[in-house]
């Protein structure tokens, strides 16, 4: 018996309470935690059983989003922390300090980006930026103080699909383990750790939320990626392999061959960082969790639709439409490989017209909601050259792989056809402008 | 720490505490003298010394020493797996040689079980007292399992992984904040070296002891058995319990195979009661 995906989305980690019997998950909002005596306390604080004592560091509502997540990714455990942002800070920070190196894809969430270029180099980790579809660029950006490649699973904002057999492949060749943001595919339409990632973070505030009413974030650790290893790994990962005296001396990779990094993560980044999350947001994590494969399939669904809506206007008020699952997008044939259930609800399309078009095509739109999110159950929309990017010149734009006019969109689950009268509503007006 | 044990270095988790046995390789004294009674802990086949971490820890920092090897050919060990129960009795041995205790506590699962059963056989004046967790003799593997270890080890795992955890524990609710046991468990096993697996399950099923011969064995002893083991189940727990003399047995509730991961406080309860009182 090993139960399949969807069921886990409703179960994994969660057993009835065993007092009450509450088939729901409680919400265990309390700071801390009542010890049973002196000897419980003190083997809890020495790891020597199980539990939890104060919630920044652990959580039982927190715990099933972890465990669950976890399961769901087939990793071997999670830490679910405020955002997206404090995942990967936590993932990052756990495994480097000042005078660590980070080879990125340069296709990144604005956020991603700014951490990475901006706010990390003040405290001494730097990042070079390389084209994700470069692999000689991922290889001739690595130093020795490298510790980390990180991309995204599908890049911001065309959409390219990370090749994470290749570029974990190239990592692992030189002792360097691959970290990606999941947040786009989550693991029903990808599960990195199959082919060869060995870190994991979301922002759950997406689609594993999927209701656009909490902040979370999540990393997880497939457990593969030997720390302690004795060749090109060899003396990269002190904050794991090494005493901390920070936590008794422990060596994390002796106390566990395959959770070492979730061990000094949560001892030292949480406990330190303490950008916890509230168990009433787990709670609603969890609540979304748990339709994960029904919404997700929808949401691919609907997006199949509108692809093939937008796609037949190309040339006319549509000048492109770009996805992994068309034809004409550069990485179809690896989306074919790694994302067979299709790639993704979020994506872009340029409007023949420029800025103007943009925003006569957003202020029609009906059922679209105009703000800066994705992955919500409802659809969304964003016209980057009058928002995001409004400061940037044409030019500018373009070279950032953005058109001015285009529009960002995140197909939620309401019946396509409404979508689509929206959009036809919205290419109407953009076609007046 | 690494310790060299008949020519081959083994590495030994030590409980989280540096361990008051100084073990060096180039020992010639006699056997030293040790203050703190010693625990050995012996894993289970294609498994490593982390599976003890909480049960090791506590003793560690409750005036034992405790030492938690990578059998040879597992985890940080180098050598190849050794092919019998006998002869990982004999390596056992070999490391109260090599840091030069004479009498030690085995507490051992599955596999490590039937190998600290063994060791109290063969050599009652070294072993002062045994703990066998998820055990059975003789501790029979299926023939799909075992061939699938030799012919398809990711198949086995996931075999290995449907029959060690109880219908509880399949769906989670770890004692230990945000780890999920299932895959815990199938990345430790995918880290062991190719081939392991095969030998150690070998190990354990053509492992032969002679009922009667038990009836010797005179070094306190305990049983602790899950509940809802599927791979060594109570009742075989009970029908070992029965051919040595004055052992004990503790039966866990909601736990598989994989107690001291499933039920960790409910083991580490019995071990002290059992050890450390």
């Amino acid at each position: 018996m090993s139960y399949k995906f969807d069921t886990l989305s409703l179960h994994a980690g969660q057993v009835p309470d065993s007092q009450y019997g509450a088939r729901a998950q409680p919400i265990y909002l309390t700071s801390s935690f009542v010890f049973k005596d002196a000897e419980q306390a003190a083997s809890l604080f020495n790891m020597e059983r199980g539990g939890h004592v104060y919630s920044r560091i652990s959580n039982p509502t927190n715990a099933v989003l972890e465990e669950r997540i976890a399961a769901l990714e087939g990793g071997v455990g999670g830490i679910a922390v405020a955002s997206g942002q404090a995942a990967m800070h936590l993932a990052i920070t756990t495994l480097m300090g000042a005078g660590g190196h980070i080879v990125a894809s340069r296709s990144l969430y604005g956020g991603s980006h700014n951490l990475l270029e901006y706010t990390l180099p003040r405290f001494g980790i730097t990042t070079t930026f390389v084209d994700p579809r470069d692999i000689d660029a991922w290889q001739a950006a690595i130093r020795p103080e490298t510790r980390l490649f990180f991309g995204e699973t599908l890049g911001n904002p065309g959409l390219d699909v990370l090749d994470i057999p290749k570029v974990s492949a190239l990592a692992h060749e030189h002792g360097l383990p691959l970290l990606v943001d999941s947040t786009f595919t989550t693991p029903y339409l990808l599960k990195p750790f199959d082919h060869g990632a060995d870190l994991v973070f979301h922002s759950a505030t997406k689609f594993l939320s999927g209701h656009g009413t909490v902040i979370g974030g999540v990393v997880v650790d497939s457990g593969a990626f030997d720390w302690a290893g004795s060749g090109k790994n060899a003396g990269k990962f002190p904050t794991l392999a090494e005493p901390y005296a920070g936590f008794h001396d422990m060596v994390f990779s002796e106390e566990s061959t395959v959770a070492a990094f979730l061990l000094r993560a949560r001892r030292e980044g949480l406990r330190d960082f303490g950008a916890c999350l509230s168990p009433l947001s787990a709670f609603q994590l969890l609540q979304g969790l748990e339709t994960l494969p029904l919404r997700m399939a929808r949401h691919i669904d609907n997006t199949r639709q509108v692809l093939a809506h937008l796609s037949g206007l190309v040339g006319g008020t549509v000048e492109a439409v770009v996805h992994p699952d068309l034809p004409d997008h550069p990485d179809h044939a690896l989306a074919q490989k790694l994302l067979p259930r299709g790639s993704s609800s979020v994506f872009t399309f340029n409007l023949n017209g420029g800025r103007a078009a943009g925003r006569k095509f957003i202020e029609a739109l009906k059922v679209f909601s105009h703000l800066a999110n994705v992955g919500d159950a409802k659809s969304l929309v964003i016209h980057p050259a009058s928002t995001t990017h409004f400061r940037m010149a044409d030019e500018a734009l373009v070279a950032a792989g953005i058109h001015p006019g285009t529009i960002r969109l995140s197909i939620g689950l309401e019946d396509p056809d409404d979508l689509i009268e929206d959009l036809n509503r919205g290419l109407a007006a953009a076609a007046r402008a | 720490m690494e310790i060299n044990v008949r020519g081959q270095q083994a590495y030994v988790y030590t409980g989280g505490k540096k361990t008051a046995i100084a073990a060096t390789t180039e020992t010639t004294a006699g056997p030293r003298v040790d203050h703190q009674p010693l625990v050995i802990f012996i894993h289970g086949a294609q498994q490593d010394h982390s599976c003890w971490g909480l049960q090791s820890r506590w003793f560690a920092h409750h005036g034992f020493s405790v030492l938690v090897p990578d059998l040879p050919g597992h985890g940080r060990s180098g050598g190849e797996p050794l092919l019998s129960v006998e002869a990982l009795a004999e390596w056992i041995v070999a490391l109260l040689d090599a840091v030069g205790v004479d009498r030690a506590t085995l507490v051992g699962h599955s596999m490590g079980s039937l190998v600290a059963l063994e060791a109290t056989a063969r050599y009652p004046e070294r072993i002062s007292r045994a703990v066998l967790i998820g055990s059975s003799l003789p501790m029979l593997v299926s023939p799909a399992l075992l061939d699938a270890t030799r012919d398809n080890e990711a198949q086995a795992m996931a075999m290995i992984n449907a029959f060690s955890y109880s219908a509880c524990s399949q769906i989670g609710g770890n004692t230990v904040p945000g780890l999920w046991l299932l895959g815990m468990n199938k990345r430790l096993m995918e880290r062991q070296k190719k081939g392991v697996f095969h030998v150690d399950m070998n190990a354990c099923n053509a492992y032969v002891r002679a009922p009667e011969s038990l009836a010797g064995i005179a070094a306190p002893l305990l049983i602790i058995a899950g509940q809802q083991d599927r791979m060594t189940s109570p009742k075989a727990a009970k029908a070992l319990l029965a051919l040595i003399p004055g052992a004990r047995l503790v039966a866990v509730e909601g736990s598989g195979h994989a107690l001291m991961a499933e039920r960790p406080d409910a083991v580490l309860d019995a071990l002290r009661d059992f050890i450390a009182r």
